[in-house]
């Protein structure tokens, strides 16, 4: 018999909000983090990013871990075990549990060390090593498994968390996911022409590009009873192209319908929207085929950017608690619709009282994935 | 869930189901990775574009696709399960030095591990799930695992699954199985 899966808490640590609830209500009050950045380590020319606080991180991190463990971390596993550990906050989860695991997404982890190896060993780089460290920092027993999807890493990595639940090799999944910004990452981006010279305009006409951002955000599944359940999700590949979306949204929908598959219709759908202009128009395309079109649908990247491998985590913890309160929230930076595909976007909060969420994300190697959750009756 | 065929590539030789299959003295991968190229009998110019780890995933499923007829496969139902301990840090170390001089796109592409899904999808106009672990060891009964759920609950009919490592010192080996 398959186990339900639910949600039993979260966080997010991004550039608008050190926990779920400032992130939310930034959002909600319009107010996003990608900033104009003069770094040039970071990138030869002025970029629109939204970058983390890095003191205040820093600060935070030392009243958990401690004055002489502090040095010992990198600046991702700090971020994410501030994650974890503001997630486990009100949490009823003993992470020493046997049957809890750790399910870390991410694309490059600690990539930075590469150039800047800062006095870490080598074996830094490798992201089963940042989970375990990761793990081994809250006294997690199992094997922490890691996710590296492109930009669908986060949705995989829920997805992985209801199937270990859901087929009873877990109890509780401490889903994370994080990335951070480097040389690495951005002048990778750049070399793609895929960065906006202004602050990201997802499906708006006049949308030239995604800007990127850093976050970690931590998802807690377990087999208990929660206010929202996990209830299907798949992924697909386009077979198409390795760094650019299907033009027909082809493997983009039979993920939705993979997902919807005996199932009701979304009353909200939370965009990958990236505002590159292939990635939205793709987009479109996928949501109409889907009939899905009169649904109301968000893409958050104009707020936190896009956080590759937080993406799918932050984006349904934001929409999940929104919808809590009656509230869609609004895409930020779109004025006037640019796509070609009919689908429900506005500039405005909107209110409403849908109560399942379908998440869709899409990334490089033509991989697309979606996960529906439901808000339960007694919220 | 049965196990069809196995796949082992790693330092010069070839091993199928066990048996040695084809082996060449040079073992660095650019030079054995294009001799098995040749030795299957491939044409794909795209071959030569990609990074070690999609040559390395690519080779790998050919060999093991060689008697399916991809046509009576339902393209929708093939999934991917892969791992390896280095993700993409063979690739990430070439793309750092590029940076320098002029980021690469074509490099930094295959800055992820998952890449190599993608192109083994397209290759075959596979359209299934997939997902790509990091672990350190060769975790087979979790990797086998994840295929047979995606079997078993009817989600795949075929699933390719297994390891598929190239580390930074260019050491390679991939152990993949055809699963139906």
């Amino acid at each position: 018999m398959e186990l339900k899966t639910y949600l039993e808490n979260s966080s997010i640590i991004s550039p608008i909000g050190w926990d779920t609830s400032e992130n939310l209500n930034s959002v909600l009050q319009g107010r996003g983090g990608i900033k104009i950045c003069k770094d040039r380590s970071l990138s030869p020319e002025d970029l629109p990013v939204a970058l983390l606080d890095w003191d205040e991180l820093g600060k935070r991190f030392l009243e958990v871990s401690g004055k002489e463990n502090s040095r010992h971390y990198t600046r991702f596993e700090k971020a994410g075990i501030l994650s974890v550990n503001e997630a486990l906050k009100n949490s009823v989860l003993d992470p020493a549990d046997p049957e809890c695991m750790l399910i870390l997404s991410t694309t490059k982890g600690n990539v930075e060390l590469l150039d800047h190896p800062e006095g870490f060993e080598k074996e830094r780089l490798f992201l089963w090593k940042s989970a375990e460290i990761i793990a081994d920092f809250f006294g997690i027993k199992s094997t922490p498994v890691v996710v590296s999807n492109a930009c669908i890493s986060g949705v995989a990595a829920m997805l992985l968390g209801r199937k270990m639940i859901s087929s009873g090799r877990c109890k509780h999944a401490i889903v994370l996911g994080v990335d951070l910004l480097s040389g690495f990452i951005i002048s990778g981006f750049q070399s793609f022409l895929s960065l906006s010279k202004q602050a990201c305009r997802p499906f708006d006409s006049e949308r030239d590009g995604l800007s990127l951002g850093e976050a970690a955000a931590c998802l807690i599944l377990s087999r208990l009873n929660g206010e929202v359940e996990l209830l299907s999700g798949s992924t697909s590949n386009d077979a198409n192209h390795i760094s650019g979306p299907s033009r027909t949204g082809e493997g983009l929908l039979l993920a939705i319908r993979s997902t919807l598959r005996g199932q009701e219709m979304p009353g909200l759908i939370s965009a990958h929207g990236t505002a590159t202009p292939y990635n939205d128009e793709m987009e479109s395309i996928a949501i109409t085929r889907a009939k899905l079109s009169e649904v109301p649908l968000n893409s958050l990247k104009g707020y936190f950017g896009h956080t590759l491998g937080a993406a799918g985590i932050v984006e349904s913890i934001i929409n999940l608690e929104a919808m809590k309160q009656g509230l869609l929230p609004a895409t930020l930076g779109l004025s006037s619709m640019g796509v070609s595909g009919k689908i429900n976007v506005s500039n405005e909060i909107r209110t409403g009282k849908p109560d399942t969420l379908l998440k869709i994300a899409s990334g490089f190697g033509g991989c697309n994935a979606a996960v529906l959750f439901k808000l339960l009756p007694w919220n | 869930m049965e196990l069809r065929k196995n796949v082992r590539i790693s330092g010069g030789e070839v091993h199928v189901q066990g048996e040695a299959l084809f082996s060449h003295a040079e073992k660095d991968f650019r030079s054995f990775g294009r001799s098995l190229y040749k030795y299957l009998g491939i044409s794909y110019a795209k071959f030569y574009k990609m990074s070690a780890l999609s040559q390395l995933g690519i080779l790998a499923s050919e060999i093991l696709l060689k008697d399916y007829e991809s046509s009576v496969l339902d393209p929708g139902e093939v999934s991917l399960v892969l791992a390896n301990s280095s993700s993409s840090l063979h690739s990430d170390a070439i793309y750092q030095e590029s940076i320098e001089s002029k980021p690469s796109p074509a490099l930094f592409v295959y800055t992820l591990p998952n890449i190599v899904i993608g192109e083994i999808c397209i290759r075959n106009g596979f359209r299934g799930e997939g997902i790509f672990f990091i672990q350190e060891n060769f975790d087979k009964e979790f990797i086998f695992d994840h295929a047979e759920e995606l079997i078993s609950s009817g989600r795949s009919t075929l699933c390719l699954a297994g390891w598929l490592e190239i580390d930074m010192e260019g050491d390679y080996l991939a152990d993949l199985s055809l699963l139906m």
